[in-house]
């Protein structure tokens, strides 16, 4: 019955998706504000059914109602209610649900927000969004419908899968389900996949105001840049706390020491990621100085099309991966939609070429401008690199049949370097002024990072004495930036201070305060710099080491060493044998923890899983494994330890970049922006005649 | 003029990226019946983090959990005790199990297309931006010849003047 009732709210949605779609732009073109209005209606309608079809797949997880496949399929008794909720997006079915779900959401909200301001834009965003969310709705109808039950036909050899009952079937209900895969068992499963989803849905709005606009033939006002720049900023934030958290459980449960392995499907998540930060970037060009308007255009093209890809590599199996999901027929109808909207963009695109001038010239090509330039190009770069090493071991399939594996090491080598320029790019660009920078202030203000930055690293390199000349430039270029950010917050607090005669704690706040997209700018670079140190010691200061130990062993590696002192096997709650180690973990000499690296087995799914014992710090952890044990007298057991230097930045830096966003997109109310920087009468008197001004140098 | 510097550095950066893709080959050792010796898990996790299980979709062979993946790490194990190279249990290993097992592609044949593509762009990448960034900037000289910056009305030269001086104090 319940079940029933999230199949018709599906249906129905899925119809008024279409009836959304077309109402929107036929009310536009006949100049009908009703049906365009009708088309709003539907499209908040849509939201409402999916909602209502996804708290019944979420009910049926609940009480396991294992009539459904889905349910069958993904959750067992042995899961507690709460995997079991999180399971909706657990296999394909209630993900691709869920993802339709969620991008309804956001449609819904753009339509029910600001539906003054933007109306001119209204229909034609209608019609993009409700399109793509059409597509994803009809791919849960027709091809991942979680509604499914399971039927036994007289003759044939499996259990048919249908929505309705064969003739002469009947219904199979099992007694347990299968469960979740292992490696999804874990608290992250509440973050990662919801974050990462609505990054990728919620591209889908600036792509939709972009179409709108050069559609609608509104490119000349920057209302639909202000309303696209807000809304990237929305998905980017979501898509940029996925992949830290993916990075986070990566490193808690799949057991090899790292957080970032390459894979297909993190690459996935990496473009869009990449060409969404490009375009944060370059859109600042338009907003201050009327320029690279065709080249926004393009990257939320690519982004769009980069997350449909994701999606595309995410829920089809493509590339082989350990996250990807089996075959199915999703693949062509991916495809077909994906190619009919990267080239339906770019033809529009070409069409509305010439209305897209650049508004202003560059002056200089020492400049903030040329600086963006090159930043946006290596995002690009990296974007191809990326995207190249991840699909080409299909090109190499398909031309010489032959399987190869594009691994770790290409993508460190190919767009390591290029990460390094970016990041130096992060302290050099805050030094040039937008249009002309003049050679002698240049060098006054790049000496002081220079030199600290210099300096730093030979302290660095003193206390590293092995360091490689690469890693010592690396941790070069992260002081040089991490310096000329932190000056930029100490010259604006120091003007504040002069000017203002503020102490400098009132006159820091009061700076971050009144300049949120700036200064928020710098703390998303602070928390990107974080992030970069935390891959720097993965790269160039991990160590490992492999061992073999009895009862009261150690094993050493750098200035720690691990004690084996016993092992012990017990029944886990959800079907679940445990192996764990006890282990002192000592650090010169003194014990500091006891570690309980531990091997869960699964035994229904056959899959092992390894949970580290780890001893964390914010300069390093230890990284303890247990990867094999003597069977039959459980006196010697085999460890793994990696010490990993630097690794808890990457989480720091990314609550780090949470809080610059937050900064950043806190809305500056029109009008109320106090001045930061006011001209000083010569007597000591405001001008009077003349309004403050606000700093120039922007943001 | 900008055509033929264009493809001067288009033929520079494909030399480069030709040059920076190449890679040597020395001759393989062959492997050689030398008396045991003592090979630790660590010399075995410095061949196996080069190789992909050849089963298991995108895990390396170091971290790899499984029954037969333990089994190829035993057989590296002996394979070095015996004296192989690491290139000759490389090599073993791609004639079983073909060059998926790689981590790393290869940088001749085929897959050196792989490595050549990104270096290109990027070349390509530069020529274009510098290129691009040329054409702005001879645009805006020319235009700033027929159009002066308007002076704003109202506002004296000593006003103006003490605008320019303060803002070069605050930069």
């Amino acid at each position: 019955m319940i079940p029933d009732i999230g199949l018709i709210a599906l249906v129905i949605a899925f119809g008024l998706s279409i009836y959304a779609t077309l109402m929107a732009i036929n009310g536009e073109w006949s100049k009908k504000a009703h049906w365009v209005a009708s088309a709003r209606n539907a499209t908040v309608a849509v939201f409402a059914l999916l909602t209502i079809s996804v708290l019944t797949v979420v009910y049926s997880l609940y009480v396991m109602d294992f009539s459904q496949t889905y349910v069958a399929d993904v959750s067992s008794t042995a899961m507690s209610p709460f995997l079991r909720i999180t399971a909706l997006w657990g296999g394909q079915q209630g993900s691709v649900l869920f993802w339709a779900w969620m991008m309804a959401g956001f449609v819904a909200v753009v339509v029910l927000r600001k539906w003054e301001s933007n109306a001119a834009l209204m229909p034609y965003i209608i019609f993009v969004a409700m399109l793509t969310t059409t597509f994803f709705v009809g791919v849960v109808v027709f091809i991942t419908n979680p509604f499914t039950e399971m039927w036994l036909v007289p003759g044939a050899e499996d259990l048919v899968i249908a929505i309705f009952q064969p003739a002469n079937s009947q219904q199979f209900i099992p007694y347990e389900g299968s469960g979740l895969n292992p490696l999804l068992r874990h608290f992250g499963m509440i973050g990662h996949p919801p974050t990462t989803y609505l990054g990728f849905t919620g591209f889908v709005i600036p792509f939709a105001f972009a179409i709108a606009a050069l559609m609608k033939k509104d490119t000349m006002s920057d209302l639909w840049i202000r309303s696209v720049r807000r809304w990237t900023l929305v998905a980017w934030i979501f898509l940029s706390i996925g992949l830290i958290l993916g990075g986070r459980w990566a490193y808690d449960v799949l057991g090899w020491g790292g957080f970032w392995g390459w894979d297909p499907v993190e690459n996935a998540m990496l473009m869009p990621w990449l060409t969404g930060t490009a375009f944060l970037h370059s859109v600042m060009m338009t907003e201050k100085r009327g320029m690279l308007k065709r080249w926004n255009i393009l990257l939320i093209i690519l982004t769009y099309s980069l997350s449909l890809f994701g999606t595309f590599i995410t829920r089809t199996g493509v590339v082989g991966s350990v996250h990807a999901f089996s075959k199915t027929a999703l693949g062509p109808a991916f495809l077909v939609f994906i190619s009919i909207t990267f080239v339906g963009a770019m033809v529009l695109l070409m069409y509305r070429w010439n209305d897209l001038k650049s508004e202003h010239e560059m002056e200089s090509i020492f400049s903030r401008e040329a600086a963006f330039v090159l930043q946006n190009m290596l995002f690009l770069a990296i974007t191809v690199a990326v995207l190249w090493g991840t699909v080409f071991p299909l090109i190499t399939e398909l031309f010489t049949d032959t399987k190869i594996t594009v691994g770790p090491p290409y993508f460190k080598q190919v767009t390591g370097p290029m990460f390094i320029a970016l990041v130096l790019l992060m302290g050099i660009t805050p030094l040039l002024a937008w249009r002309k920078q003049s050679t002698r202030k240049f060098l006054a203000r790049f000496a002081i990072p220079l030199t600290g930055a210099i300096a730093a690293t030979l302290v660095w390199a003193v206390f590293n004495p092995k360091s490689q000349p690469i890693s010592l430039f690396s941790m070069g270029v992260v002081f040089f930036v991490t310096i000329s950010i932190l000056a930029e917050f100490w010259r604006g607090t120091r003007i504040r201070m002069t000017t203002r005669g503020e102490n400098p704690f009132t006159a820091l706040f009061k700076l971050v305060v009144n300049n949120r997209r700036r200064f928020g700018g710098y703390i998303i670079h602070l928390g990107v710099v974080m992030i970069a140190l935390g891959f720097i010691g993965d790269a160039f200061f991990k160590t490992e080491t492999q061992g073999t130990l009895s009862m009261g062993e150690t094993i050493t590696i750098g200035e720690y060493s691990l004690r084996f002192d016993g092992l012990e096997s017990y029944l886990g709650s959800d079907g679940r044998e445990i192996v764990e180690a006890n282990t002192v973990l000592f650090k010169n000499g003194q014990p500091i923890k006891d570690l309980s690296p531990r091997r869960d087995y699964f035994v229904v799914q056959e899959q092992p899983v390894s949970i580290a014992g780890v001893y964390s710090t914010p300069a390093e952890d230890v990284y303890v494994l247990l990867v094999g044990w003597e069977t039959v007298s459980n006196q010697s057991s085999t460890f793994k330890i990696y010490v990993n230097p630097l690794i808890n930045w990457v989480w720091i830096g990314g609550f780090v970049l949470a809080f610059g966003v937050l900064i950043g997109a806190w809305s500056q109310a029109r009008g109320k922006v106090e001045a930061t920087y006011s001209l000083k009468n010569q007597q000591g008197e405001g001008l009077g005649a003349l309004p403050a001004a606000q700093t120039s140098t922007g943001d | 003029m900008f055509k033929n510097k264009f493809w001067i550095l288009l033929l520079a950066a494909t030399f480069a990226a030709l040059f920076l893709t190449a890679k040597v080959y020395a001759q393989d050792p062959a492997p050689t019946s030398a008396p045991i010796k003592a090979v630790s898990d660590n010399d075995v996790n410095l061949v196996a983090k080069k190789l992909y299980c050849p089963v298991c979709p995108n895990t390396p062979l170091d971290v790899c959990e499984t029954q037969a993946c333990k089994d190829w790490r035993a057989q590296i194990k002996d394979q070095l005790s015996q004296g192989w190279t690491e290139q000759a249990v490389m090599e073993y290993f791609v004639k079983q199990y073909g060059e998926r097992v790689l981590a790393e592609p290869e940088r001749g044949g085929f897959t050196s297309l792989v490595w050549m593509l990104p270096v290109l762009f990027v070349g390509l990448g530069l020529v274009f931006v510098w290129l691009v960034l040329k054409s702005w900037r001879s645009r805006r000289l020319s235009l700033a010849a027929i159009q002066p910056a308007p002076v704003p009305a109202g506002v004296s030269k000593d006003i103006l003047d003490r605008i320019e001086s303060e803002i070069c104090k605050v930069d």
